[in-house]
Order: structure tokens, then sequence, then C-alpha cells
């Protein structure tokens, strides 16, 4: 075991001590695990991310609504301190089927689904103060990157000049000691929503002419993605530019990178990049670049929630945000970055993003 | 029902040709006829209109219509029936088919006897295994009012010897008061004749049909006559009869007639032999079910029951030794009674005068009501009863509604009470949970009436849906059929038409999914639970001669929902406690099984004892289990079990019933 993961056993260990000191005074056991909701989530306004509060929520094992849960989550510790003494990683789903077994003689299994042990896992993270990746856990990977970069990969140099139509598949663990950041021309990251759009740069070679890294998430970006984002940022000191959908999930792609997530708050500290820039559609992007409304969507009814929601968002206060969001509740609609596409196909990359971007260093940016 | 219908029709007819001992009791209802043909005190059965014969608006002989045979011509009454009878099948214009007169030469008067052969489905003969069930429930019924009335504890022996596959003998032998030797003929050969019908007071027959019927019907399809033994004292002689009836005449025949001097072992009693044609079964609605229906509602009676085929003897011990309290005789209550009713009592009664008359025969009259009934009729009070007009009575009639009455007096009504009810149902079934509730009496069209229900849940009823052997644990309701429904009219099981009666709408009505069962929109609820409705009445309003389902009167339907709830609330308190109970265990069980599981991983964490560690927490899972059971017994807490609606009695000493909490079903 490695110095790093000596560290996490030792807490691994904590939570099997704190058990035994229950028992032996004769006390219902319990692990206090930090609350991950928004009531326990606060907006710091100076650093500009969401922090995790102190809250923390008392899982007892003579419940009968937590012995479960209890249970799993010793279960998933020594499964985690088995992958560090064997010095390998695994991810979440093979967690699960790793700790799943059938309960004695019941046809009751430690885990049904793997609904049941993901957030288990997440549990774990934040009670011992470990994150995923110091568990030897990664997720499965979801994101493709490519730009004027080269980077170091377990070892392996890969330029990401040449990464052909696909990109560099961005795994779920982007740590120093797996991933290295070598020589870069890159000025800029630009994150795109999603794969689709992501393909239309690349094909347009955007980040030649423009000389930025061009990265996708798949949607909402996963953690290793995110944790990319905010490496590159600070350790090529260069801004970070958003382009996402005009719909309530956009917005909030963009206060996930910006500021950090409601569940990973913990990790906002890793992951958020504050000075992300949103380049994104504008709900009064419509008239701007003069769509026609047959290439609007009618808001539903999720979406018109979520963006109340939203509206209602600490971290969505400041009166641009709030402006946008209820113009996109007046309106109705919503838009997707492929309706650009009903101008011309390459208009994206052609007119839209430089104007946005010549425009933001104008007249300021949407932050 | 049956002798209401045929005394109407055959109306004053027997009046001026009775026959011998025929005449007595047909004639009871002879001048009702005239204002209204066929006073239904309820719906008539889907048969009996078609018999019904308006001609019986005219003094005289029935007008036989449907009979077919061609008969000798009677004199009276061609002429004014015949219109009647040309509307009922209109002649074709071109050629008259019959007149008046060759019509009346096919009118006669039919018997009781006869009317009976042709429609024995409407006393309960209408198949075989029927027929047998009848005959075995007029005989046992006999028994048991006769010997209560007598103030003796019924014991009853019922014996079913199988003669051939389509041929039984049933003997039912009681040790009742016994019937005195002049008697005997009448009671068992005669159609319409016994004690129970010009009165008003709760008993299990009302009508003095059943078990000459049942004789007939044994006669009819053997040919044999039907046995009797009785004895009436210890050291008098028992004479035994053997009795056929003149069908036409409705008259006994007896074809022996024996002293015999002693009856071993018997005091008293009386002991009827019937053969029959018939068939026996077992399961729903067989004599085996009804025999036990009558064990569960008459906890006071002891009856021995020999099945055929060798099949094992029975007991059913009594669990009192208390007779039930005997009933009252009341006189009828002017709401309840019909037109034709009216009529009657006032012509029969021995007062002078109308308001006298209506003092003396009605109960709750007095001198200011029955001034307040003259009143409203516009007849004068002091009208001598041979004077009054049938225009005056039908005002009279009328006028009854308007009148402010007292509601009839419900001491009347003897139910089996409540904890006889509930012991009746621990007696013969084996559950885990037994209640009652007995409602305080009530009235509905002048008829004092009283609704107890009970039921018994789990315990062998589990055992007895259909098995799937894959069912781990106890089942949930939901994996149940129907519940059994018992339904007692004064203590006789209603095994047919169940869908029919008002005891069944009501517990359709009633929503017992509050109370912890599943149950279909409009259908009984479902569960391992047998449940009971006893209606004790002075007059149960039966939709059919056959007495099988009760009719739906609205006052009924409410007592019996109300009296449902209250058993409904005391199930959904024991099913809480038992959900309670099992939770426990349950979470007892999850607890242990998890603690394995996590013993290994703490293990893995830091090395421990792993076993000391196990039974610390096995130790502890005890300690918190009882603890947890305690906080939930505090938040289920509101529920007592014993928690009673109250009835209450208004000033009219009429029980009202709003027992409930308002709850609705």
């Amino acid at each position: 075991m490695d110095e790093r993961a000596r560290k996490t056993d030792v807490k691994l260990q904590g939570l099997a001590r704190h058990l035994v000191a229950d028992v032996n005074q004769k006390r219902n056991p319990s692990i206090a695990i930090p609350l991950r909701s928004l009531a326990n989530v606060s907006f710091n306004e100076r650093r500009k991310i969401l922090e995790l509060g102190d809250q923390k929520q008392a899982r007892i094992l003579f419940n009968v609504g937590m012995a479960r849960k209890f249970m799993q989550t010793f279960l998933l510790g020594s499964a985690c301190k088995e992958l560090l003494e064997q010095g390998k990683t695994t991810s979440i789903r093979d967690l699960y089927y790793i700790a799943k077994h059938t309960l004695g003689d019941t046809r009751q299994n430690t885990f049904e689904e793997q609904d049941e042990s993901d957030p288990i896992i997440e549990d774990l993270e934040v009670t011992i103060d470990a994150l995923r990746e110091e568990l030897n856990l990664f997720a499965s990977n979801k994101g493709a990157m490519v730009g004027p970069l080269t980077i170091v990969d377990s070892g392996d140099t890969i330029d990401l000049r040449r990464m052909g139509s696909g990109g560099w598949s961005v795994p779920s663990i982007v740590e120093e000691n797996i991933v290295e950041l070598k020589k870069s021309e890159a000025q800029f990251v630009l994150l795109v929503e999603k794969d689709a759009v992501w393909r239309r740069f690349n094909e347009d070679k955007f980040w030649q002419k423009h000389r930025c890294v061009l990265i996708h998430g798949g949607g909402q970006p996963p953690r290793g993605v995110r944790r990319m984002l905010r490496r590159l940022t600070t350790e090529l000191k260069i801004p970070l530019y958003v382009l996402v959908d005009n719909d309530p999930w956009g917005f909030y792609i963009y206060s996930v990178v910006k500021q950090g997530s409601i569940n990973l708050a913990y990790e906002s500290v890793r992951m958020a990049v504050p000075q992300a820039r949103f380049v994104g559609l504008s709900s009064f992007d419509q008239e701007k670049y003069d769509l026609p409304d047959n290439v609007t969507m009618k808001l539903k009814d999720e979406d018109e929630r979520r963006a109340k929601q939203m509206l209602a968002y600490p971290w969505f206060q400041r009166k641009e945000w709030q402006r946008e969001l209820q113009y996109m509740l007046k309106r109705g609609k919503k838009l997707e970055l492929e309706a650009l596409s009903n101008k011309r196909i390459s208009f994206i990359t052609e007119e839209y993003l430089p104007r946005k971007l010549k425009e933001g260093e104008g007249k300021g940016w949407l932050v | 029902m049956i002798s209401k219908t045929i005394s109407s029709k055959k109306d004053s007819g027997s009046k001026s040709r009775s026959k011998g001992n025929g005449g007595r009791q047909l004639s009871l209802l002879e001048q009702v006829a005239p204002a209204r043909p066929a006073p239904a005190r309820r719906a008539e059965p889907a048969p009996a209109p078609t018999r019904r014969d308006d001609t019986a608006r005219q003094s005289g002989a029935v007008r036989h219509r449907l009979h077919e045979e061609p008969r000798t011509p009677e004199a009276e009454a061609p002429a004014a029936a015949a219109p009647l009878l040309a509307t009922a099948a209109p002649p074709p214009r071109s050629k008259r088919r019959a007149t008046a007169e060759s019509m009346a030469a096919q009118q006669r008067e039919i018997s009781v006897a006869e009317f009976f052969t042709k429609n024995r489905h409407l006393l309960g003969f209408d198949n075989p295994a029927k027929a047998l069930l009848t005959t075995v429930k007029e005989a046992v019924d006999n028994a048991l009012d006769a010997a209560e009335e007598a103030g003796i504890l019924p014991s009853v022996l019922v014996e079913i010897h199988e003669i051939n596959e389509e041929r039984y003998l049933v003997v039912v032998q009681d040790n009742g008061p016994g019937i005195v030797y002049k008697q005997v003929p009448k009671v068992f050969g005669k159609l319409l004749y016994g004690s129970k019908f010009h009165r008003l007071r709760q008993s299990r027959g009302q009508q003095g049909i059943g078990i000459s019927a049942a004789g007939m019907y044994g006669q009819l399809t053997t040919g044999k006559p039907v046995a009797i033994l009785s004895r009436t004292a210890a050291g008098r002689t028992a004479h035994y009869f053997e009795i056929t009836i003149d069908t036409r005449k409705n008259q006994a025949i007896p074809v022996k007639d024996e002293i015999r001097e002693d009856w071993p072992g018997v005091d008293h009693g009386t002991r009827v032999e019937i053969e029959l044609s018939g068939t026996y079964k077992g399961g729903r609605r067989s004599v085996d079910e009804y025999l036990e229906e009558v064990a569960i509602a008459n906890p006071h009676v002891r009856l021995v029951y020999q099945p055929p085929r060798g099949k094992e003897q029975r007991v059913f011990e009594r669990v009192t030794d208390e007779l039930p309290r005997e009933p009252q005789q009341i006189k009828p209550h002017p709401r309840g009674v019909e037109l034709g009713m009216l009529m009657k009592i006032l012509k029969e009664s021995k007062a002078r005068t109308l308001s006298a008359a209506l003092k003396e025969d009605f109960s709750r009259v007095t001198s200011k009501v029955a001034g307040e009934i003259c009143a409203a009729a516009m007849v004068a009070p002091n009208t001598r009863i041979r004077d009054l007009s049938g225009a005056e009575i039908e005002r009279l009639y009328s006028a009854i509604p308007k009148v402010k009455i007292l509601a009839p007096p419900t001491a009347c009504v003897v139910p089996i009470g409540e904890e006889l009810v509930r012991r009746g149902l621990e007696k013969e079934i084996r559950a885990d949970f037994y209640t009652s509730c007995t409602r305080p009496p009530t009235v509905y069209r002048g008829n004092p009436f009283a609704i107890e229900a009970g039921l018994a849940y789990g315990g062998e009823l589990l055992g007895k849906a259909e098995d799937d052997d894959e069912t781990f644990g106890p089942r949930e309701s939901g994996q149940f059929g129907p519940i059994q429904l018992l339904r007692f009219a004064n203590r006789v099981p209603l095994q047919y038409q169940q869908s029919a009666c008002a005891i069944f709408k009501a517990v359709a009505e009633t929503n017992f999914r509050q109370y912890g069962l599943s149950q279909p929109r409009g259908g009984l609820p479902q569960g391992p639970m047998v449940l009971f409705v006893h209606i004790a009445s002075v007059w149960v309003p039966f939709t059919s001669e056959s007495k099988e389902a009760v009719a739906h009167y609205p006052e009924i339907i409410k007592e019996i929902k109300l009296a449902l709830r209250e058993c409904g609330r005391k199930l959904s308190v024991f099913l809480h406690h038992r959900e309670r109970a099992r939770n426990q265990e349950k979470r007892r069980s999850i607890f242990e099984l998890y603690i394995g599981e996590l013993v290994e991983s703490v293990h893995k964490l830091t090395p421990v004892d792993r076993r000391k560690l196990q039974q610390q927490l096995l130790g502890l899972a005890s300690k918190f289990t009882g603890q947890q059971e305690e906080e939930e017994a505090l938040e289920v807490g509101g529920v007592k079990p014993d928690r009673k609606a109250k009835g209450k009695t208004d000033r009219n000493g009429d029980a009202n019933g709003n027992g409930g909490d308002g709850e609705e079903g």
C-alpha cells in the first residue's frame, strides 16, 4: 500500500473502531453521515462555490429503515479496503458485483440493484472524508477531449492534436498520479454540452482555428471531466467557456461546472471553476440570431418545475440569471444548440460562437 | 307469505263452502279481498303474480283460470268475472272462443295443498338437494320453536337415512312439549295450520306451512305417509300416527293411529319421520352446513346429527343452559298494517266503537291518538264498528301516516345477545379472533327488529382457502377469496339467494378496507373470515315465501351497517396488534440477518473477536427492538380495543340507530 492508500485505510478502520466502541458501551451503533441535500449546502459568496454544511445524519443499526443501509456501508467499506490492499482500481458497477451476495438462506441479497450501492459509496466518501479515487473507485468513462495539448496518461504520452474524429476519452480518475498535462498552446477551454455538437466543432477543426481545448461531458459532466476542467483552467491558467442548450438543464450544467453540485458539494473545491463563462444559448437569442419559431421547443412541465427551483437557488440570484430564467418561463420555450443549424450547418462554429466570445469580451459575460 | 297470497285469492270462498276444519284458518282473511285483491306486505315473488287472480274481488269461489283440466261447472259469479278474464286473455274479435258461461264451467276452488303441489318451488322444494334440506329445516325449526315456547332447553336429534341414492328418510326428534293427540293430524297433515301466523311474536316459523309441506312433498314423491310419535308428559301414553294428506281437501287422513304405552327414555317430545325423494350432498348449502349454522345461532341448543352413508355422528353441544328470554306477543302497530289487515282487524274487533277498536287492537294507540286518527280520516270516533263502510276504512288507512304515533314497544324482540353470538362462533369455528355486536332494537314499518353481527377471523379459516404450497409465512388478506357470510333471521340460517338479501347488500356497501380487509367494489370483503349477521323481528320481511332473503328496508340495512362497523372497528384493532407483533418478529430476524454480515465486514476492516461482537450485537438487537416496539405502541395507542358505539335511547323508548362514528362505508 502506498502512502495515499494507507491514509484512506486508516479512515476506513476508524469506521469499524467507532462501531466496536458503540457496542462496548451498549449504544445503538451509528454512523454520522454529512447530509448531502440542499438544506446542508451553502453558496460561499467569497469563493463562489457550493460548500457542504455541518449537518449530519445518523445512520443507526437497530432501526428497521436503516439497518440494511448500515450493513451495506460497512460491506462496501470492507470491499474498498480490499481494493486498496491489492492496489487495484475498479468501477462502481464492479464494486456492486463484488459486494453482492445472498444473505443467509433467504432470498435477500446484500444489494438488489446498483442503484442501491451507488449512493452508499457517496455516503462512504463523505463519511470518512475520502474521495472516490482515494477508494480506488472509478466511474465509467464519459466525455471526450481534443486540443493543442499533450498529456501523459498512465505513462503513455498522448498528443491531443491527433485524436481523429472521436477524441480522447476522459477517464473518471484524472488525478496527477494518473494524468499529467504537458505542452500546450491552448488559449481557452470550450466545454460543449453534448457529443453531437462537439463533433461539429471537431469536424470544423474549431480547436485548431481558435487554439482551444474542446471537451464534452455527455450532458451533465461526470467527475472526471469536471476535475479535468478544473486542472486545465488552474494549471494552464486559461479561461473556460461553457456552451449549453437554452433550457434549465443546460443552465444547470453551467452552474455545476462553475460552482459545483448539491450532491457533490464536498468536492466543489476540487472541481468547481468559478471563473467559467457562459456562451450557451440565451433566452433572448432567438430574436438576436433571427431563428424561426419552428426550431423552438415547448417548455415541458418538468422543465418549468426545474426552472422555478433554480430561481430559488442562492447561486442563481444575480439579476441576469433571474432575468434569463424568468424570460424562459414567460416564453414557455426552449432552444437546443442544434437549432442554430437551421441557419447553416456550421453557423455555430463560424458565426455564433465567435460572435458570443467577442461580445463577451466587449459587453461583459453572463456569469 | 304464501298463505297470505293464497288466502286472499281464496278470499271469502271458504266462508260459504268451508269444509270442516279447512274453513277455519282460511277464513281468516276472508274480508280482506274486497278493497285490494292481494294485499302484499312486500314485493310479490316472481312466480306469484301470474297466479294472482283479480276475480277474487267477487265473493264466491276462487276463479281458477290457470287450471287447465276441465272440471264440473260451478255456479257462482260467472258474469262479473268474465270481463276481467277477458282483459287477461283478449279474445279475437272475429269469433269468441269462450263465453262467460263456458268459462264459468271451468272455474272452481283450488285447495292450498293442490296449489302447493304445483308450486312447490315457492316453499323451497325446487330440487332434490334443496328438498332434503328444506325438510330438515322445517322440522328443526318447529322443534326448536316448540321447545322454547314450552320453556324447555331444546335437544334435537336429526338423522338422515339413505334408502337409495334418490330416496331418504329424515328423522327429527325433539324434547319439546309434544303435541296433544287430536292436534297431531292437523299440525302435520294440513297446510296453513299452526299457532304462529295469527300473532305478532318472534318465532322461527311464521306461517304453519313448512312441516306439512315437507310431509306433502314426501308423500308426493314417495307415496309414503308421514310418521309421528309424540308424548306430552312422562306417565302419559305416547301416540303414533301415520298421516297422509288429501291434497284436494287440505285434510289429514290418519292411516295409522296407535297408542304406545311407553316411549323409553323420552318423557315428552315429538319424533317426525318423513321419507322423500332427495339428494344428499355435503359442502355449501347442505344439511350439514345448515346444522352447523343452527348451532352457531342457537348456543342454547344441543344438536345430535347422524348424517347418511355411514358418516360419523356429530354432536353440537350447547354452551349455555339459559333459554332465550320468552318473546312477547304484541298487537300490530298502525304503521305496519296494510289496508286489508286494517279492515280485517276492525271487522273482527270485539270493541263496539271505532275509537275503542283502535285502542284495543293496536299497540301504541291511546284515546288521544285514536281521536286524531278519526279526525284526520273524518270518521266519527263513536261510529259503530259494524257500520263502518269500506270508504271510511280506506280514509282511516290513509290517515294513519298523518298522525304521530309512538313506535311500538321493542321488548318483544329477543336477540341472541352479544356474548352468546361470540360464544356460538367460538364453539363452531376455530379462529384467532372473535367479536360481536348486538344493536338496540328499532323499528321498520311498525315492526320492531334488532340486528346482531359477529365475526370470526383467522385460525383454521386461513387454511380453508385453497392452498398453494409455495406460500411463505402468513398470507395477506388479498390472497384469500371472499369471506363466508352467515345470514340468520330469527336464528334460522338463510342459505339461498344471498345476493338478493338486504344483509348481503349492507355488507357489500360497508367499506371493509378501512378495517384492514381487501374488498372488490360492490362485493363481499376478502379474507379468512366468517361474518355473522342476525335479524330478530316479530315479522322478518322476506322477499319470498321460501324465506331465503331479507327484503331491502332502508331501516334494516342501516342497522346492519352500524353493527358491521362496530365489529369492523374491533377487527381492525386486532389486525393492528397482530401486524405489530409480526413486525417485531420480522424486525428481529432482519437484524439477525444483517448482524452476521456486519460482523464479517468489521472484521475485515479491523480485526475483532467476531463471536464476541456477534453476541454483543444480538444482545443489543433485542434491547433495541423492544424499545422500538414501545415507541410504536405509543403511536398507535389512540385506538382502544373496547371502544363501543353507544346506542342511545330516545324518548319514544325506541332505540335510535345512531351508534356509529359518522364514518361512511
